[in-house]
């Protein structure tokens, strides 16, 4: 797996950084946690002239809360935020997400900006962080700006970043009382991607009705989707096993569902369902009790 | 010398070495001066070649050469030649490099050579190859239709060969006379091998003195020297020195002669400097030999009673593109003598069609044709006992051979040499307790679940093999082992083994066995095995053969030293060799114990000659060749409990044990790693594994991004244990245990996926059986 040849560069700053990506456009690519972008590289899929290595650049890592928003670094590994303290307590979905990634090697390595810039059709990150009412703070020539996850994401292996621009963090709302999310996933069981990944994040009221709930899909389709379905189909309701079981049948709705080596596309809207409903009532569960 | 080694759990001494990074494998090896070879692979599964155009690539700095097919069989290179031989079989030239067409995806068509690995990569990009894609043919079922299109001319059906084994007429007769038949049709799907290490190839030429050593990724370095030097390239055989360093597993891909170390070596004749290839895993992927492949149609004649009358077996086994060097032998005389497994069936008959489709080129993967074999027995075996009503095991053991029976002779050809079967069962019966799992199975039912077990009773064939018997049926080369036993001055003893070592622990169960025998040390023994130049002609490592053929031979060569060294301590004592005894690694006479000489004392004294008998040469040194006389059966019972879950086709394995008998046992505990890793790959199969063909033969599970392969946390902690039964085959009564987990595992999955469905009416999914497809067949249900 030998790529083809390409300059590296390993800016000390995010200016030097952007810089880089201003002068070399789209012969550069970003290198974050190096997962997905170096095997590419090996079977020659990418061969970028550049290669703008951001961990040298300080300020990208870690974990912080502040005015009822998580920030997280773009450069913060999965491992990292699997056991950060403050998302293993304030975002369970986050902490049991990023457990489920790749492999140990991968989590290891790999970065939470990294998934998203990189936007792979079955990343768990793109699911958990729409569920999440994520966004995204994006560095570029013009300065910065704060982008919804929704509008990151715009199709497989496309985001919204212009050319030049960075992912610097994370934001995530901590959600108010009675509200929590859960992540479901079937692995692919070579890659270790989703197969299928149901994110759902549940806001109960005082008597476990549901207030609203935001599932996002990922896996399944060419990029996260919501299950606009199944949140209005709960709104309202109890977050019982009968009513998240009839909402949940139709979790696939508005998905373009291919058939492929895993199994037809009515295989695919059955682990829709089930995977929504296990995450829903779940989340539900975590709910009831914060 | 107390304890006696044979059947000690030692740890292995290999592994400090292989775990702290200090293996020398293939690509370790550095020379300088090394240039570095890149294959250029058509992306197309069929294509004309129009042209090649290395213009642009030559021209980048640092590519030494670039070379094609044409080039390479006008410098007299041949084709490389098949090691097994049907009668009437089509062999098509299979080039190193593909000359006219290329054949499938990854044929190679073009090398270049360069000074580093990254240039020849950058270069190889660069060669234009002007292709004219040709219709393709992926699947052997299509490819024996009319209108196929044709992978050879010289093959225009695509029938490689057709074989048959077995009374046809008794068959036929049994079917008439039948009170039930049960029929199943079977996709025994492809399997690509994975070795942790990839293929890798390092050529040395030396232009001074006419030599050249070959360091090869190689399970058989004599039949690489042999086959390259005698067939493709034409040195003589005595100039080529093949070193095969450690490797890091096999599994039967690292058997066969490969185009790329028939390049490199060549290139490196060529250019007088050594060249080296290392696999990339996509290339792993593309051109490692695959394994399995089959289509069958079985049917299966019963008698009222539950008992086998029959079994009749057409099989379409894909061969792939090029008959890689094994090929034929593995769906013929691997698979159709198996087919009798542990029962008495009176009659059989099976029909082979062995077909070129536009693949990767198909050969023995681990268990090689016995697993095929074995898969279609065990759940023909279930489905008839469904069938009559009958309990599986109840069936099972109606029909089993008697342990009084063997020496059997099975109606397709083979002779088991010993087996207990109902021993077997009974032993994992007892362990697994069936009549409460069949009551719990009636709970979980009852509420929604479904959990299923499923059996495997299988016989394998290894110890490969009676020459004899081998050349009888079309093997080019003959099957025994050799050894060289080599006693030093000081008493301490290197074995020279032509088994070869890449996982197997050799380097540990030989000194064992040799120690056992000279009564020394084990740390006085040192194994050495895969270089030619050191190493007596020898076969190598493949169908579990080091076990019951390989350390036969150590045992033969130990035997011939203390024979010698007896004579020797007989004149040293001054007493006549018929009153020496040898005992705790000293040689005495009988009765008077206090006059002794040491096993070092001998070996002294054999190379000092200063007070030798009589017409006794100095030295103390024997080489054996050991030629079994048939093959070992090993034999036993698998257990497989999944559950399979109703909403998503899951399975989900909860229980597995292994009852083995594979004889005697050297080390139990490499042994328990054997049958571990075994089970992980047949359960693989069953669950995970496939190697899928588009329409167009491009390999869309080419990655491990879509290949599955068994991650340990899919696994159940394996329950192993074992039964006894000699071998009398081989002096040591060894029976092999290479193979067996890979064998018997799949088919107890599948037997107890089918059983957890039973309820719902499932009798048959085929294989890989992954949730979609369960899900798929559960549909309506």
């Amino acid at each position: 797996m030998y790529s083809a040849p390409f300059e590296y560069h390993a800016p000390a700053t995010l200016a030097e950084a952007i810089a880089l990506l201003g002068r070399y456009g789209d012969e550069a690519k970003v290198l974050a946690g190096s997962q997905s972008l170096v095997p590419l590289m090996k079977l020659r899929l990418a061969q970028p002239a550049h290669l703008v290595d951001l961990r040298k650049i300080e300020g990208l890592t870690g974990v912080r809360e502040a005015q009822g928003t998580l920030f997280i670094g773009a450069l913060t590994t999965h491992a990292a935020v699997a056991a950060s303290e403050l998302v293993r307590a304030k975002l369970p979905m986050a902490a049991e997400a990023a457990n489920l990634i790749g492999d140990a090697q991968v989590r290891n390595l790999g970065t939470i900006g990294g998934s998203l810039a990189h936007a792979d059709p079955a990343a768990d990150w793109p699911a958990v962080l729409t569920a999440l009412d994520a966004s995204v703070v994006v560095a570029g020539p013009r300065g910065e700006k704060t982008v919804k996850l929704e509008q990151l994401i715009v199709g497989p292996l496309t985001t919204a970043l212009e050319p030049g621009e960075l992912l610097t963090q994370i934001r995530i709302p901590l959600p108010p009382a009675r509200t929590a999310g859960a992540y479901e996933k079937l692995p692919n069981p070579a890659s270790r991607f989703a197969i299928v990944g149901v994110a759902a994040e549940v806001s109960l009221d005082a008597k476990g009705v549901v207030q609203w709930s935001r599932i996002a899909l990922t896996g399944l389709g060419s990029k996260v989707t919501r299950a606009g379905y199944v949140e209005k189909a709960l709104q309202g309701k109890p977050a019982d096993a009968a009513a998240v079981k009839a909402a949940s049948a139709r979790a696939a709705e508005g998905l373009e569902l291919r058939p492929d080596l895993i199994g037809s596309a009515a295989y695919k809207a059955q682990l829709a369902s089930v995977y929504t409903e296990r995450a829903v009532l779940r989340a539900s569960a975590r709910a009831r009790e914060r | 010398m107390a304890e006696k080694l044979f059947g000690a759990s030692i740890k292995r001494r290999e592994d400090p070495r292989l775990i702290t990074g200090k293996g020398q494998f293939v690509d370790d090896v550095r020379l300088p001066g090394t240039l570095h070879a890149a294959f250029v692979r058509s992306p197309h599964a069929h294509a004309r070649i129009r042209s090649i155009d290395a213009g642009a690539a030559k021209k980048l700095k640092g590519v030494v050469a670039v070379y094609t097919g044409k080039e390479l069989v006008a410098s007299g290179v041949k084709p490389i030649p098949v090691g097994w031989l049907i009668p009437n079989m089509k062999v098509p030239a299979h080039h190193p490099l593909a000359v006219d067409r290329a054949r499938y995806m990854g044929d190679a068509v073009a090398v270049v050579i360069a000074d580093s690995p990254y240039v020849a990569r950058d270069a190889a990009e660069l060669v234009e190859v002007d292709y004219e894609p040709l219709p393709v043919v992926a699947d052997p079922a299509k490819a024996v239709q009319r209108g196929a299109p044709a992978v050879h001319d010289e093959a225009g059906d695509n029938v490689c060969f057709k074989w048959q084994l077995g009374d046809k007429a008794a068959t036929d007769k049994a079917f008439a006379g039948a009170a039930k038949v049960v029929k199943q049709s079977f996709r025994n799907h492809r399997l690509i091998p994975n070795a942790i290490e990839p293929r890798a190839s390092l050529a040395s030429a030396n232009p001074g003195t006419g030599e050249t050593t070959l360091w090869v990724t190689t399970q058989n370095p004599h039949v690489h020297r042999l086959i390259m030097a005698a067939f493709v390239l034409g040195i003589p055989e005595h100039k080529l020195r093949v070193i095969s360093p450690d490797v890091g597993g096999g599994f039967g891909s690292k058997i066969f002669i490969y185009p790329e170390e028939c390049v490199v070596t060549w290139a490196s004749r060529a250019l007088s400097r050594p060249v080296k290839w290392t696999a990339e895993r996509r290339e792993s992927f593309l051109t490692d030999a695959h394994g399995r492949d089959h289509y069958s149609d079985a049917e299966m004649a019963l008698s009222a009673d539950g008992r086998i009358l029959a079994l009749r077996v057409n099989t379409i086994a894909n061969m792939g593109a090029y008959l890689s060097l094994f090929a034929p032998a593995i769906p013929t005389y691997l698979y159709g003598t198996l087919l009798a497994g542990a029962y008495q069936t009176p009659a059989i008959h099976v029909d082979v069609t062995a077909v070129f489709t536009h693949t990767t080129p198909v050969d023995a993967y681990r268990g090689a044709g016995r697993p095929e074999a074995c898969y279609l027995i065990e759940r023909m075996v279930d489905l008839a006992a469904g069938e009559l009503g009958i309990d599986p095991i109840e069936f099972r053991r109606k029909n089993f051979i008697g342990k009084d029976k063997f020496p059997y002779q099975t109606p397709v050809a083979v002779m088991y040499d010993s087996g207990n079967y109902q021993g077997a069962l009974d032993k994992a019966l007892e362990a697994f307790d069936y009549p409460a799992f069949r009551k719990e199975q009636e709970q979980t039912r009852k509420k929604g679940r479904y959990v299923g077990v499923g059996f495997s009773t299988y016989v394998e064939a290894c110890g490969l093999a009676p020459s004899q018997v081998a050349g009888a049926l079309g093997a080019q080369a003959g099957l025994y082992e050799s050894a060289t036993v080599r006693v030093h001055p000081t008493g301490k003893v290197t074995v020279f083994t032509g088994s070869h070592s890449h996982g197997q622990g050799h380097e540990t169960t030989f000194a064992q066995v040799a120690a056992d025998e000279l009564q020394i040390p084990m740390e006085d023994v040192e194994i050495v095995h895969g270089d030619t130049g050191q190493v007596p002609f020898g076969m190598g490592t493949y169908g579990s053969r080091s076990g019951p053929v390989g350390t036969a031979a150590i045992y033969m060569g130990t035997q011939k030293i203390k024979e010698k060294a007896k004579k020797i301590a007989a004149h040293l004592l001054e007493a006549s060799e018929a009153d020496v005894v040898y005992e705790g690694g000293k040689f005495s006479v009988k009765g008077s114990p206090g006059r002794s000489k040491t096993f070092g004392d001998v070996a002294l004294m054999a190379y000092l000659a200063h007070n030798m008998p009589k017409n006794l040469e100095p030295g103390l040194e024997a080489i054996s060749f050991f030629d079994p006389g048939n093959f070992v059966f090993p034999f036993g019972t698998h257990i497989c409990v999944v559950e399979v879950m109703r909403d998503t086709g899951q399975v989900k394995v909860l229980r597995y044990l292994a009852v083995d008998d594979l004889g005697r046992v050297i080390n139990p505990m490499i042994v328990d790693g054997m049958v571990h890793g075994g089970v992980a790959q047949g359960v693989s199969q069953a669950l995970w594994e496939h190697a899928e063909y588009d329409e167009n033969g491009q390999l869309i599970t080419g990655s491990f991004m879509n290949y599955a392969m068994p991650h340990a946390d899919d696994l159940p902690s394996v329950q192993v244990d074992r039964t006894e039964t000699p071998s009398p085959v081989n002096p040591l009564g060894i029976k092999g245990a290479g193979e067996t987990g890979t064998i018997a595992s799949t088919p107890a999955v599948a037997n107890a996926v089918m059983d957890a469905l039973s309820p719902l009416g499932i009798k048959h999914i085929d294989m890989p059986l992954t949730p979609g497809r369960i899900w798929e067949a559960l549909r309506g249900r």
